[in-house]
Formats: C-alpha cells, structure tokens, sequence
C-alpha cells in the first residue's frame, strides 16, 4: 500500500460526562461510526459524512463534529481536493462519483443581486390588508386575443386556450425519481405539492401506485431510459416532461444503483430487481430537434393534446437557442437546469464543470424568446440552486414563469446535504431504500414540514413584492428594473441586463 | 403628485385651450414647476390628413437635417414650421419645437411597415432612439402634444394655446422624480393618435417594457408613463382590442373576482389574463388616454390613485 490512507475529513467525539450511554447514536449511524464494545461507545471518525442524524437525535448533545481535524500542507493551487481526487483515482482507475449539486467555490450571482422596495413616490402594498395574486399557469398561451361580435352584441372570445397548468404560487418540486429517493419521501412532497396547490416531478422513475391519489398534483418524466413509461403512466400525469438533461451532469445520462433496486422500486420501473438502471446520454429516438418535436407530438397524441408538455434541459452554453427551437414546437414549457442542480449521483467531473448558472441562462433565454416573438408560445421553468424566497423572487425577476426546488425540499425533510446519497446509506431516509431507513421518513410529518417550506416562501414571495408596489406575479416576471447587480463584472450586468447598485 | 385633467366635446364642437389653461392652473399644488403639457384633438383641420410630427430640437444643423433626411426617405413633407411661441421668464428655451405635416409613401409600405401607422411608429422609434438632440413628442394626424418645463400657465402662454381649438383636450402638471428639466419627460406622452395623461408611478415598468420592445417600441423618455403609450398602440392599435378590453388587459380583475364570474366571462378575463400578462399594469396609477373617438379613464387595481 504505497499510497495509504488520506486524512478522515470530519472528527467525530462524544463528551463523556453529557453522554447517557443510551446508544441512539449506535442505532441512527447507517455508516457505521458508532459501535459498543464492553460498556464503551467506539468512535471510527474516518466512516462520517457529517449527515448530523446522530447530533440531531443524541438526547443529551453529548456529539460534537469538526470538519478536517488533520489537514494538508496549505497550498492554493494543489488544494485538499485535488490531492485527494488524485490519490482516489490513482487507487482505483475510475471515475469519481458524487452527490447533491456543485459543490466548487463560485461565486454565487444571486447573491450579487438586489432586489427594490417602494419609498414615498409609490406606496407599498400590505399583503395582510391587500391581495396579492402569486397564481402562475404554466403553459402555451396565445400572442394576442380574437374576439368576436355575437348577434346579441356580446363580445366573445374567439380564440382558444392550450391547456395550462394552474399553480397557486410559482414553486414546484422537480424531478426525484423513486429509486433514487424512497417512496417516503416521494409521498410527502405528494401530499405537501396537492395542499400548497402545486405540482411534482416524479423522475425517471415510475409513479408508484401509493401516489395515485395525488396524480393530478404529479408531472410524469419521460427520460432517456424510459423507465416506467406506459400509456397508464402518462395519462395520470396532470402533464408530461421529457427529459433531455439535467444541470448536475448535462451531456450523460443517469444512474442508479443496483442496490437501490428493490422489489418496489424494480415493480415501478419496471426493470430487474438488483440490476443497474443505466439511462443513456441521448435518447435513442431523439438526434435532433425535429426528432423532439415528434416525440413531443407523439405524447400529445397518447393523451388527445389534454396534457402540457415539459422538456427540460441543463443550462448549457447555447441554450437560449436551444430553447427557442423548443418553444416553435408543441411544447409547452422548458425547464432549464443550471449548474448547481442536485443530483443522486453523478461524475463529479460534471457536476463542478460543466453547464453555466442558472441566473444567465434564464435571463438569455427570456431574452432571445422574446427576440424571437415566442416568449408567449412557452413557459419558462427554472431550477438548480434555488435556496430561498429571495432565490425564487430574483429569478421571476430575470424572466422565469416558476421554478423547481429540489435540495431545499430533501432539506425540509431532514437533509443535511452530506452528498453520499448515491450509496443507499441515507441515515434520513431520504435516498435510500433500505426499509429500516426509509420508515424513519413519516410521510404525514415530512409533508407537514414539505408544506410549511413552500407556505414560508410564499409568504416572503408575497412581502417582497408588497414591498415593491407589486401585487401580481405577472408584474415581477422579466422587471429586471427592479433588480441591481452588487459587485458583478459588466459582462455579466450585460447579460442580466440590470444595471448595476446605485444607477 | 402630479395632476391631470381630461375632457371631450362630444359633439365634436372645438373650443380653445383658454379653459384647460385655467383649470390646470388651479392645481399648481400638484406640480413643482418642472413641467406641464397640453394634447388638443382637432386643431389642424387643415392638414387633417398629414401626420402632425412635433419634434424638439436640440440644434437645427446636425439633428435637424438627419430627421429631415429620414422623413424624406419615407415620405413627404408637405409643410414644415417652427412651433410658433412666446418668451416666457419662466421658461428657459433648451430645444426648439417644431412641426412637419407628413405623409408616408405607400409604395413603401411592406412586410413590418404595412401601413403608414406602422411607418410613422417606426419613424418614431427611431429618431428617438438614435438621433441625438431630436425628439418627436407628437405624432397623431390632426392633434397635437405641446410641453415643457415650467408652471402649467407659462407652459401655455409659450404655446399661446389658446390660439387652438379641440374637440378633446388633456392636460397635466408634472412633479417629477425620474427626469426633471427635460421637456421630453413632460406630459402627455404620444404615439400616433394616443396620448396619455398619468399620476403615479408604474412599479411593473420593467416587464412592460421588456413586453412593448419585443414588438419593436423603444423606450427612451427615461420615464415610466412613455410606455403606456405604446401599450395602448399594441393592443389597441395591432391587435385590435377594443379600449375596454386594452383597459382590461392593462388593469385586470383579480383572479378571485373572475373565479366568481360566469364561466364563460370567467374565461374571456383568464385569457386576457394569460396573453396579456407583460401588459398588466402595477402600482399607483390615474391614467387618462386620449384617442381619435374619445377618451379613456383608468385606474390601479387598488385605487392607489388618484390622491
């Protein structure tokens, strides 16, 4: 063994003297840090992912956890990272994996965003005493309106709607597919979307039948693997989303364990219990864009054109164009998936590189639909990295319709963003499907917690806007006046375009 | 702050700017000084077919010539003059008005421009855009915008409105906060045949403009009541909404409201609603429009204004 072991990344220790000696440690810890031996609880400190479950149920906050107890000769080129990414592949000749969405140190534009408040020559709006409008459809919706004179000398409308999906506030939950998360967790976002009056991904994987009773609250995924598609899937569906790619790892396609293939999850997807669920890079029926429009048609005409049609694609160099050729299809909404979007597991190559933020890729695409006289023929749902309130409004603000949340909804059921949810091990029951780990996760009190998240933003969603004079969403939407960039490069001011603090 | 006044004869009937100068004056309260502006529909029966083009000039050798150049590519001049005025102590001439009676050629209609409304619009925007020291403030047929800087009585002496009969007269006395001192952020705002009397402040500006430039607008009066103008030429004009449903579009009921409509009302307001979104106009506002058949009245959603 030339190279030996590198550091363990957290210390884990337990104050003896707090310490009831009452085990709870031993029994959360699914990776194995805590076991007893006589009357003592050992400690193995290298096994950690700093997942929290045993500072979170140690009765007596007896744990106490430091992040890098031993560290490298400091250097800011041959960082930590580096040295270890290297010795891990030199071990082993692979490809390294990872979890949860981009983890490098850029800077994040939303931060470097502002958004108004009235002062004086406007008055602000109280939403306690005022109505404020946050409903959101999402779908086609025609350029202009036809009315027609009838004989009686009523006006009608002569032109008709696409069907569209009606939000009661413009935050979604995107795509976790059963398999990579468990059914728990699935069921709790089910619950939580159908009380808040919005919607869910499924993923690629399947609809369970345990959440057939919140189908009309459910988007269907349709990805590379097809995993779980049939006529009866997608007729539950309240829409369909194709998806192209996604911001974690734009240009492949997914993975998921075997061990993650149980006899449920191997039912719903309909492949073998225990084998890898390998989706590929492309669809095979899908090399360009006019193969995308027949796919997108093609599942129009399964479900008699009743159904919004989603394609979601990762926020690459170019997707402004690439979203305008969706919007001249029967699409009706693009997501767009920056480059911090979360993820089960992905090559942590692509997760850290490849794609661009979230914040440009709205604002160029709103801009370059709207260049094109096509902004109204689609929605634009954004995600990857939308952390808060301030997050959703900023991004309505740049020209988003609604957004995904993913990672801030795993987080409102317990996760702690360790990132090792690609091993099966998920101490919350979150990713994983080991039954003894998955019934830690009460789908009751998780959609509980799922609701009071999305409440709470829509609530700060409400104030800022009373704040900014605004009482309806549509009014937000693309008023890049309201925002001002803090400490961004003109380039990027540019491409937001917002003027930059203080002009 | 800021005031303003509307008014029709509704037989058609011209009276002179005498009254509106009055009652404007009675409001001074409500302005700083810092501009007031007049619109008069009908007060060139002479040229009742031409464009009444009223553009402020910065200097008359550079920026001039250019708009002179422009107008000739696209058409013809019939008559060309400087607005006549009057020195005024409170009034600090910084541009000179002027005004073209204008046709555009018709063999040059197509495509985009497929009408002169279209070819005069686009004059418009780009003039205001790219020609420096020109602004067209007024471009309708037989109608006409004059503002400046000043108080409401010494802006209409300058003009000596009273000198012009109209069958609708707008007015209003500015309190600015975006652009003082600039005669082009004065009121009314105009395009074509639409001019726009606002108190207030728009708080969606941004996304009505972003919406209005995607059809070629531009905005360039470095304030917000600009792009009403061009809101009302959309709608109204392009896509041929009737005024009440531009006001419907611009100031919507709330979605609770039309959740208790018949449905098939319900339906017409949802679809407003859905396509006309960008449209939706927010904040404080007391708008008054004027058209070639009459004038509209509009408030916020809320009733923020008038106040």
């Amino acid at each position: 063994m030339t190279l030996g072991s590198v550091p363990p990344k957290f210390k884990v220790s337990i104050d003896r003297d707090q310490c009831m000696d009452c085990g709870r440690c031993i029994e959360n810890c699914s990776y194995g840090v805590y076991r007893r031996e006589g009357d003592k609880i050992l400690i193995e400190s290298r096994k950690c992912t700093a997942c929290l479950r045993c500072v979170a149920m140690c009765p007596r906050d007896a744990i106490t956890l430091t992040e890098k107890p031993v560290d490298y000769r400091s250097h800011p080129v041959w960082t930590r990272e580096v040295r270890e990414d290297i010795i891990n592949q030199a071990r082993s000749g692979k490809i390294i994996l990872s979890g949860m969405g981009n983890a490098r140190d850029l800077p994040i534009i939303y931060d470097r965003l502002l958004l108004d408040a009235c002062q004086v020559t406007n008055p602000s709006i109280d939403p306690l005493r005022e109505p404020m409008e946050l409903r959101t459809y999402i779908g086609k919706k025609p350029s202009r309106l036809k009315f027609r004179k009838t004989e009686s000398g009523d006006v009608e409308l002569e032109t008709k709607l696409a069907p569209n999906l009606k939000l009661d506030t413009p935050i979604m939950i995107g795509h976790m597919s059963f398999g990579a998360i468990s059914l728990n967790s699935q069921l709790s976002m089910a619950k939580a979307a159908a009380e808040r009056g919005t919607y869910m991904g499924t993923g690629e994987g399947g609809l369970h039948k345990a959440l057939y009773p919140y189908q009309d609250h459910m988007i269907v995924q349709v990805a590379s693997g097809r995993f779980g598609v049939n006529i009866d899937y997608l007729e539950r569906g309240a829409a369909i989303e194709i998806k192209i790619g996604q911001g974690a790892k734009p240009g492949i396609g997914g993975h998921l364990p075997g061990e993650k293939v149980n006899e449920e999850v191997s039912r719903t997807r309909m492949i073998p219990l225990g084998s890898d669920a390998i989706s590929p890079a492309p669809h095979h029926d899908i090399y360009s864009i006019e193969d995308l429009v027949q796919l997108i048609r093609s599942l129009k005409e399964a479900t008699e054109w009743r159904k919004p049609v989603f394609v979601k694609i990762a926020a690459v160099h170019n997707v402004s164009s690439i979203a305008a050729g969706i919007a001249r299809s029967s699409a009706d909404a693009v997501v767009i998936d920056g480059f911090r979007g979360g993820t089960g597991a992905a090559p942590k190559v692509f997760r850290d590189h490849v794609g661009i933020p979230i914040e440009a890729a709205i604002s160029s695409v709103d801009q370059k639909l709207r260049d094109q006289g096509v902004r109204n023929e689609i929605s634009i749902i954004a995600s990857g990295g939308i952390r808060s309130s301030a997050d959703l409004a900023k991004s309505i603000a740049l020209g988003a319709d609604a957004v995904y949340i993913g990672t801030a909804a795993l987080v409102s059921l317990g996760c702690r963003v360790c990132g090792n949810c690609y091993r099966n091990l998920c101490p919350w029951g979150i990713a994983t499907q080991r039954p003894d780990l998955v019934s830690r996760l009460d789908p009751e009190q998780g959609a509980v917690q799922v609701s009071n998240l999305i409440k709470g933003w829509t609530l700060e969603l409400s104030e800022l806007m009373g704040a900014a004079g605004i009482n309806s969403i549509e009014s937000l939407r693309g008023n890049r006046d309201r925002l001002r960039g803090y400490m961004l490069d003109e380039g990027m001011l540019e491409i937001l375009d917002v003027l930059p603090a203080g002009a | 702050m800021c005031g303003i006044i509307g008014f029709i004869d509704r037989t058609k009937s011209r009276m002179d700017g005498s009254s509106i100068k009055a009652a404007l004056s009675l409001m001074n309260e409500r302005g700083s000084g810092d501009g007031a502006g007049y619109a008069a529909y009908g007060i060139y029966p002479d040229y009742a077919d031409y464009y009444a083009l009223h553009v402020f000039f910065d200097n008359m050798a550079e920026s001039k010539t250019k708009v002179d150049e422009l107008l000739q590519q696209w058409g013809k001049i019939v008559h060309q003059e400087e607005i006549p005025t009057t020195p005024q102590p409170g009034i600090k001439k910084v541009h000179t008005p002027w005004r073209y009676f204008f046709k555009p050629s018709e063999d040059l209609m197509a495509g985009r421009m497929a009408s002169e409304n279209d070819v005069v619009t686009y004059i418009v925007m780009e003039v205001n855009a790219n020609v420096k020291g020109a602004t067209i403030f007024s471009s309708g047929k037989n109608m006409g915008v004059f503002k400046a800087s000043g108080w409401p009585e010494d802006v209409a002496n300058f003009y000596m409105i009273e000198n012009y009969k109209g069958y609708i007269w707008l007015a209003h006395n500015r309190y600015p906060t975006n652009s003082p001192g600039w005669w082009g952020g004065a009121h009314p705002f105009n395009l074509l045949n639409w001019s726009v009397v606002h108190n207030g402040e728009i708080t969606s500006y941004g996304t009505n403009q972003r919406y209005v430039e995607g059809y070629g607008y531009k905005c360039t009066a470095l304030t917000d009541t600009e792009v009403v103008a061009y809101l009302f030429d959309l709608l109204g004009r392009q896509h041929e909404l009737s005024h009440e449903m531009v006001v419907r579009a611009l100031a919507p009921p709330f979605w609770d409201d039309i959740d208790r409509m018949p449905a098939k009302e319900a339906n017409l307001n949802k679809a407003i609603r859905l396509t006309y979104g960008s449209a939706l106009m927010n904040g404080p506002f007391a708008i008054v429009v004027g058209t070639d058949d009459g004038i509209v009245g509009f408030t916020d959603r809320i009733k923020l204004r008038p106040s």
